[in-house]
């Protein structure tokens, strides 16, 4: 294994090339492996307890090791799956869908606006920057919202909110003007329209900048939880995450009412379910960062997100 | 650079117009013409979400009524702000606010440096890479996932804390009805979430630095922390001067995901966990005092605008003095 070789982590960079292996290095490496395995540790615990026992995990109490195995918790959801199905299909639809017009958007924004001869390039760029210093917050969201654009409890009040990143377009500006000008220039030449470049030059040459904001757009989306506190009523549009926080509620308050010697009526998921849901609604989102990690690792270093 | 490398060598066939006169010329209007259509989707999309929420920070100031909307209910000047500051509740929050975010920036920056430091020491193993990825994870969890796995750790009857704490024979604690240890639970909370994202830029900038530095530092006999101490740590002061003065412009904005679902929304812990964020979020949405809510709101903005310019106003002085381009603008 040599230095050259991890080389892609952070294209551009120098690698250090310090390769000593003495006490020192072993620390380190326990170390950072144990504050790895300390954020995972979480995540572990919320997997083995979704697979124990309903009544030993109320006996026991929660565990890394499932005190006694079991898959009831999730045969019990997949016997009613449809709840977290729709659940499902609505984080789904808007994942992709909020992915594609958003990375659109953001690509057809940031094009232009690195092109030097675009006479508004320098107001509209100011008028993305300014975005960023000044934040009017929740309260003005809302009244535009849900006394203007009248959206709560429609799938669009999900869609809408996080299509465009001021940041995102920025990066992808500066991504787009380091793009060599004569490429552009030599296309025009073949009478190639201002589409076509941008579609068949610009959009293929950008491409890993664009994964790395496709990626934090989806996760986004499908992380999104508060766009539904605000706006959603209805349960038919839940989202995934959502749903967990009323499921978390519902608990909540149910346990509030038998301290008080009522006995609720209604049939809530057992903890166990509740911590299966929990690996449900994560389980896409990990594999997809899992899978494109060195996408995000290179987002962090591009400046993608803050 | 990678583009250059797969850019085909082409000679340059033309040249464009440059100089203040280009504006003027005929072939670029077209060019402009279909530029703009392209930037619409996205413009539209910010003027409305972005420039037309502005006026929304006229609710501040009049008795906002549904019925009568933002522009035809009455004006009432700054009475909403005096009803505002003379509530405890709105200074309790905005003291937390400060104070919580004040030791998430503190705490946070000494983590993510050290954090930082010893994955710099061996960057070069194959395992750096795992390393990386797990200590970036937790960003990527949403916070009712992240509330799920805190009351698995804090349950009083199950909870991870509360058992271990009955093996060591200390008497096991109410968590969720105890405000003394929330501070600490959400910093590390925040922690958790927070300093894979920072350590991982200070990294970045950490592997930029020359390393004939290290090599000559070396030679001289120089140990690790000697290294970290004088040369490490001086380049990257300037880009850990700029994270924390944009931390700062930002310090009356709390994290909703944090304080709203890590606490489970407990009302007995507001005392210590009830910041600007939540306690705008409940007047608008829970109470419905939407005028008190529009109060609020335009406090923390206003504010935080003003945080902002100054901070960036700090960093441009840095900036001159150093001749490094790092302001936000």
């Amino acid at each position: 294994m040599t230095v050259a070789s991890r080389a892609d982590t952070f294209t551009g960079f120098r690698m250090p090339s310090r390769r000593r292996f003495d006490a020192a290095t072993v620390v380190v490496h326990i170390a950072v492996a144990g504050l790895a395995m300390l954020c995972l540790f979480p995540l572990l615990l919320v997997l083995a307890s979704s697979f124990t026992d309903e009544i030993a995990l109320a006996r026991n109490g929660y565990s890394i090791i499932p005190s006694k195995f079991s898959v009831e918790a999730y045969v019990a959801i997949f016997n009613k799956p449809a709840v977290i199905l729709r659940a499902y299909a609505v984080t789904t639809g808007i994942t992709l869908v909020g992915t594609v017009l958003g990375v659109s958007m953001i690509a057809l924004l940031a094009y232009p606006l690195s092109r030097r001869d675009f006479i508004l390039r320098t107001p509209i760029s100011f008028m993305v920057f300014f975005t960023m210093l000044f934040n009017g917050g929740l309260v003005p969201y809302y009244i535009l919202m849900t006394q203007y654009l009248n959206v709560q409890n429609t799938i669009l009040a999900l869609l809408l909110p996080h299509l465009v990143g001021a940041y995102y377009v920025l990066i992808l500006r500066t991504y787009f003007s380091g793009l060599p000008d004569e490429l552009f220039e030599a296309a025009r030449v073949d009478g190639a329209g201002e589409w076509t470049i941008f579609w068949q030059i610009a959009v293929p040459l950008a491409r890993p900048a664009l994964a790395t904001i496709a990626l934090f757009i989806a996760l986004n989306y499908w992380n999104d939880w508060t766009t539904a506190l605000y706006f959603i009523r209805s349960p038919d549009l839940y989202p995934l995450q959502y749903l967990l926080y009323i499921i978390q509620s519902n608990a909540q308050a149910m346990a509030l009412q038998e301290q008080v010697g009522q006995i609720g009526t209604q049939k809530l998921p057992t903890e166990t379910a509740r911590m299966a849901m929990a690996v449900l609604a994560t389980g896409p989102a990990s594999v997809l960062f899992l899978f494109f990690q060195k996408y995000l690792v290179r987002g962090v270093t591009l400046g993608a997100f803050k | 650079m990678q583009v250059a490398q797969t850019a085909p060598n082409f000679r340059r066939p033309y040249v464009t117009p440059t100089g203040w006169r280009r504006q003027m010329k005929f072939h670029l209007i077209g060019r402009n013409l279909v530029w703009f259509t392209m930037t619409l989707p996205a413009l539209i999309w910010i003027i409305v979400f972005k420039y037309l929420t502005l006026a929304g920070v006229w609710i501040a100031f009049i008795d906002y009524k549904v019925r009568t909307g933002l522009f035809a209910s009455q004006f009432v000047g700054l009475k909403n702000f005096e009803f505002l500051f003379s509530t405890d509740t709105a200074m309790r929050a905005t003291r937390n606010t400060i104070l919580l975010n004040a030791m998430f920036i503190s705490v946070g920056l000494v983590v993510s440096l050290s954090v930082a430091w010893l994955l710099f020491e061996i960057y070069a193993s194959r395992f750096t890479r795992y390393y990386q990825t797990l200590i970036l994870l937790p960003r990527f969890i949403s916070w009712v996932v992240v509330s799920y796995f805190v009351y698995a750790l804090l349950a009083a009857d199950t909870g991870v804390v509360n058992s271990v704490l009955k093996q060591v024979g200390i008497a096991p604690l109410s968590w969720y009805r105890t405000t003394e240890p929330w501070p600490f639970i959400l910093l590390a909370v925040s922690l958790w979430h927070g300093v894979g994202l920072s350590s991982l830029i200070y990294l970045s900038g950490m592997i930029a630095i020359d390393t004939q530095l290290y090599e000559a530092a070396r030679i001289d006999g120089a140990s690790r922390w000697q290294q970290f101490r004088y040369i490490t740590f001086p380049i990257l002061l300037p880009l850990v001067i700029i994270n924390m003065l944009l931390a700062l412009a930002y310090v009356l904005n709390a994290d909703f995901g944090l304080f709203f679902q890590v606490t489970r929304d407990q009302q007995l812990l507001y005392p210590v966990t009830d910041v600007l964020d939540t306690y705008i979020y409940r007047s608008l949405i829970v109470t419905k005092t939407i005028s008190m809510a529009g109060a609020a709101q335009f406090y923390q903005s206003f504010v935080g605008f003003i945080l902002v310019i100054v901070a960036n106003a700090v960093v441009r002085r840095i900036e001159r003095s150093r001749n490094e381009s790092l302001a936000l603008f």
